[in-house]
């Protein structure tokens, strides 16, 4: 592996560039480069694991039994990837994908916009891997803003990578695999939990046993049984939470919540949420890629074949951002996504790519047993998804509330573009990605139509924010000096 | 709000906030090196004022921007604590300020 | 609305910035008003406007569009007050007047140029304007950068927030009870014996007066009642920064900060036809000249870009029409629906309702694009 510091230290054109390095991204880049494939991994964070790997070679955590053995499963990846040929750019943003226009100077090939350390670079790429992987489901409650309310991956990222436990009343609420994960984890590494409030809704037990027979023969049966068993023994987990409110002045002091039509309240310095995690997709929107809307996973994804290529030729999305599936299936998802990309490069013929995609297909298959019971299982209740409360903030970045979406829908404003246009909701600097899918499903539901036929925002590079003077600085042309300055 | 669990032995790294001096360790991206310092307030929104702290951890919610060593808007859990780092809470939209000698 | 025969006194096609204004001033005069509109993805030119209440530099080549653009910036402080008294909304116009920067002497020199020509033109409206250089343009602008080479400065000009001005429309006219239909993209208008019969996958609408204000879908649709609008697309990108502090009053012809903080830099303008895509190298020449400017703004950072068509006419001046063979169909289109809101709202739409075209109005026709012109 060759680490790139320097913005200078990029070559002007790779093979492949991988953009994350979670287990989708750092699989992938491991056997394209052993088929020959010259490779570069663009990642955001400072050391290579993604989320799930979080700080997995450079945590302070010694105790392996806080984390659990399915975060120690990382090492080994970072390690294969570490040993590779592969170029690795960490703390690098990517801010836009375009592809080569027929006939410019790209001909087919396409641009990454990156920037590191202040300084922006346009890549060429002839084949790109997107390893963008998930992020937590926006939760919008009343208070969800308020400092002290963070999600449980946040905490989860603390300690993985900083070693931090949360100090003082400490409350975990709403739904998912990842919720018990993380209070297990803090319970294991000494954190006093009030309480877990669960948001599931009882007759998704129901609704998960009959729509998945097939999840007694699942991998995560165990493994999940175990989970509930060890947060059930350790703290108050309560149940059929039907409403839920941050509250406090300049920050968060007190979560009240209602069960069975009874409003209680619990004082509380930390309240970490969380309902599920839905996949990253504002890469792939903006390069033009076609989403489907997921209606279990209430999410949108892309659209992929069987090599998880994108509708974009030469754009394949791996791992957790082509659709929820953990991830042990995102480093099995990045090779097969590998072996498409060193096919179409010519690195490797058909028969050999079939040939060793088969048992990735097969690991795949087993994985995916029983992850139907999940989704259906840990589906979040409408009341979490579509706020009631007027004063609930949306868009946390323009500072929308729920009653603006409302009335604006009323206006006619049918989608979320003209929603943006109306109300400025999505045009903060995270660009949608912690209101997005609440305005589809808060038009979808005023509305009374799919969120499918709703959509979503149309994003626009940057992807993330860049700076003006970095802009500057990219190569121009005669023709663009001609259509701006006339 | 967090205390940090005594096997996190790593390298202490002095920073200011506000002017106050911190320690954070190595390894500490800006956002925790600051709940590590009991700091839950990084922000206050440009349109209503409103204070706002780190969120996600992870640099989808832009929540925990700060000024750092005089450069606005930075995503405090994406950047890693260096020595001698001076970060500043962010009140309301910062001022737009020209490099010296620009103009 | 779906299969549904819906009958109206005036059909309004298009629910963008045009559209939604004459369809306010229609419901001013008391007029039953339907507005049909695309859906939630559509070219719409309204979304990505640089939001200039702008005048100096218009009309070289027809006078008239000086002085129905000057009108319309003077009449604009009208339509601001309207809008606040019928919704509550404050759509922050600001009128300062507005500055061209030269960042080049060549520039400097072409825009001087265009200037005169523009205002030694027979019949041309007078108004001020100053031509100033570096030190006058920075006792000013004191934030301008030392590329700055010189301005034009016109006291006319101004700036809305057009986003709001969007909404505040659409909020307008539904207060006012106009009937306004998302995803109702009309197929085919036929003249009928009292009016015109709209049809598409909603149903069909019967109205006895029709505008068309459907931006680019106007050329397709113009013809079905004997009008003709030869307008194409035009490409414009534009840069939104994060929110900064006010730091500029003021707005140039290329950036402003907004009243919510954000600075927009616009704008390109290339013949790429329907392509909407953001690039680079465009996106990068705006910046460089942005931060020539302002060398302040070099810091900020850019949260999006975005491009979107203009509607241009093949002389760059808007249409406004009544078809002579089916009287009732209107037809209003141009690039600058913003600065010429005030007119479509309260000068244009009382006319329409009135049955025909305001004064002095005359030389907006297609009929011009026929007729050689004298040297």
């Amino acid at each position: 592996m060759k680490t790139i510091a320097a913005i200078e230290a990029f070559a002007d054109r790779y093979d492949l560039a991988i953009v994350g390095a979670g287990p989708a991204g750092l699989a992938a880049a491991s056997l394209a480069v052993a088929h020959g494939v010259d490779v570069v991994v663009l990642d955001e964070n400072a050391s290579p694991g993604g989320q799930i790997y979080r700080a997995v070679t450079s945590t302070p955590m010694t105790r392996r039994e806080i984390l659990g053995e399915d975060y120690w499963r990382g090492v080994e990846l970072v390690q294969e990837f570490s040993g590779s040929a592969s170029s690795y750019a960490p703390s690098t943003t990517v801010w836009n994908v375009a592809r080569g226009l027929d006939g410019d100077s790209l001909g087919r090939d396409f641009e990454i916009g990156v920037s590191l350390r202040g300084k922006a670079r346009l890549l060429r790429a002839k084949e790109v891997i997107l390893a963008t992987g998930a992020q937590e489901r926006p939760f919008p409650i009343p208070g969800w803003t308020l400092p002290g309310v963070m999600t449980a991956g946040a905490a989860q990222i603390a300690l993985k990578s900083s070693g931090l436990v949360p100090d003082g009343h400490l409350v975990l609420a709403g739904t998912g695999p990842l919720l018990y994960l993380v209070a297990a984890q803090l319970i294991e590494a000494g954190a006093s939990i009030r309480a877990l409030l669960d948001t599931t809704p009882r007759a998704n037990w129901m609704s998960a046993l009959t729509a998945t027979p097939g999840f007694l023969a699942s991998p995560y049966l165990a493994k999940g049984l175990a989970l509930l068993r060890m947060v059930h023994r350790r703290l108050d987990v309560v149940g059929g939470i039907t409403a839920l409110r941050a509250e406090g002045q300049k920050r968060l002091n007190r979560v009240a919540f209602e069960r069975a039509g009874r409003r209680t309240e619990l004082d509380c310095d930390l309240l970490l949420l969380h309902q599920g995690i839905v996949p990253s997709i504002n890469l792939s929107n903006a390069i033009g890629c076609a989403h489907d809307w997921d209606d279990v996973q209430l999410a949108f994804r892309p659209q992929v074949d069987a090599w998880f290529a994108s509708t974009v030729q030469g754009v394949a999305i791996a791992g957790d951002s082509a659709g929820i599936a953990g991830g042990e299936s995102a480093a099995a998802r990045g090779r097969i996504a590998a072996l498409g990309a060193a096919f179409r490069l010519e690195r490797i013929g058909a028969g050999q790519r079939d040939r060793d995609a088969a048992p990735l297909r097969a690991e795949l298959a087993l994985l995916a047993r029983g992850r139907r019971f999940l989704d259906v299982f840990h589906r979040p209740a409408k009341a979490f998804r579509v706020p009631s409360d007027d004063a609930t903030l949306v868009c946390r970045c323009e500072e929308v509330s729920a009653k603006t979406i409302r009335e604006t829908v009323m206006l006619g404003a049918c989608g979320p573009n003209q929603m943006k246009a109306f109300t400025r909701c999505g045009m903060g600097p995270c660009q949608g990605r912690l209101c997005g899918l609440t305005v589809t499903e808060m038009i979808t539901d005023a509305r009374a139509v799919s969120p499918a036929e709703v959509g979503y925002y149309r994003l626009r590079p940057p992807v993330k924010p860049v700076t003006l003077a970095e802009i500057a600085a990219l190569p121009q042309t005669a023709d663009a000096e001609k259509a701006v300055a006339r | 709000m967090f205390r940090r669990l005594p096997e996190a032995t790593g390298a202490p790294i002095p920073f200011t906030f506000d002017g106050r001096e911190m320690v954070g360790r190595r390894g500490d991206t800006v956002a925790a090196a600051l709940l590590a310092a009991g700091i839950s307030v990084c922000r206050t929104m440009a349109v209503s004022g409103a204070p706002r702290g780190p969120y996600c951890m992870m640099g989808v919610c832009f929540d925990c921007l700060v000024t750092i060593d005089g450069a606005a808007n930075r995503q405090g859990c994406l950047v890693l604590l260096v020595e001698g780092m001076r970060i500043k809470t962010q009140a309301g939209a910062p001022q737009a300020q020209a490099e010296e000698g620009a103009t | 609305m779906s299969d549904v025969r819906l009958e109206t006194d005036i059909a309004v096609i298009g629910g963008g910035l045009v559209g939604a204004a004459i369809a306010y001033g229609l419901a001013r005069e008391g007029r039953a008003v339907r507005v049909l509109d695309e859906g939630d993805v559509a070219l719409r030119a309204s979304r990505a406007n640089f939001a200039l209440v702008w005048v100096q530099s218009k009309g070289l080549g027809m006078p008239e569009y000086a002085a129905w653009t000057r009108a319309s910036a003077a009449a604009w402080p009208a339509l601001a007050a309207a809008l606040r008294e019928d919704t509550g909304i404050d759509v922050g116009l600001s009128q300062p007047g507005g500055f061209t920067l030269a960042l080049s002497e060549a520039e400097m020199q072409r825009r001087m140029e265009m200037t005169r020509l523009l205002h030694n033109q027979p019949d041309m409206v007078k108004y001020d304007y100053e031509i100033l250089d570096h030190a006058q343009t920075s006792k000013r602008l004191p934030a301008i950068g030392r590329d700055v080479v010189g301005s034009i400065y016109c006291p006319l000009d101004g700036h809305v927030n057009s986003l709001r001005l969007f909404r505040c429309l659409h909020q307008a006219i539904k207060r006012y009870g106009v009937g306004y239909h998302p995803n109702c993209a009309v197929e085919t208008i036929t003249p009928i014996a009292q009016g015109f019969a709209l049809e598409g996958s909603f149903g069909e609408l019967r109205a006895g007066k029709l505008v068309l204000a459907a931006g680019l879908d106007n050329a397709r649709l113009a013809p079905m009642v004997d009008l003709e609008a030869p307008v194409v697309p035009s490409k414009g990108q534009i840069i939104v920064t994060e929110k900064v502090a006010p730091f500029l009053t003021y707005p140039m012809h290329t950036l402003r900060q907004t009243d919510e903080g954000g600075v927009m830099i616009g704008d390109s303008q290339e013949d790429h036809g329907f392509d909407t895509a953001v690039t680079t190298a465009v996106i990068s020449v705006m910046a460089q000249r942005a931060v020539r400017m302002f060398p302040l703004l070099a810091k900020l950072n850019v949260v999006r870009t975005w491009s979107a068509l203009r509607v241009m006419s093949p002389d760059g001046f808007p249409i406004y029409a009544q078809s002579r063979i089916h009287p009732g169909a209107f037809l209003a289109t141009c690039h600058s629906g913003v600065t010429l809101a005030a007119n479509h709202a309260l000068t244009l739409a009382p006319a329409i309702a009135r049955g025909g075209l305001p004064r002095g109005t005359s030389s907006f026709t297609s009929e011009r694009f026929h007729v050689p012109t004298l040297a």
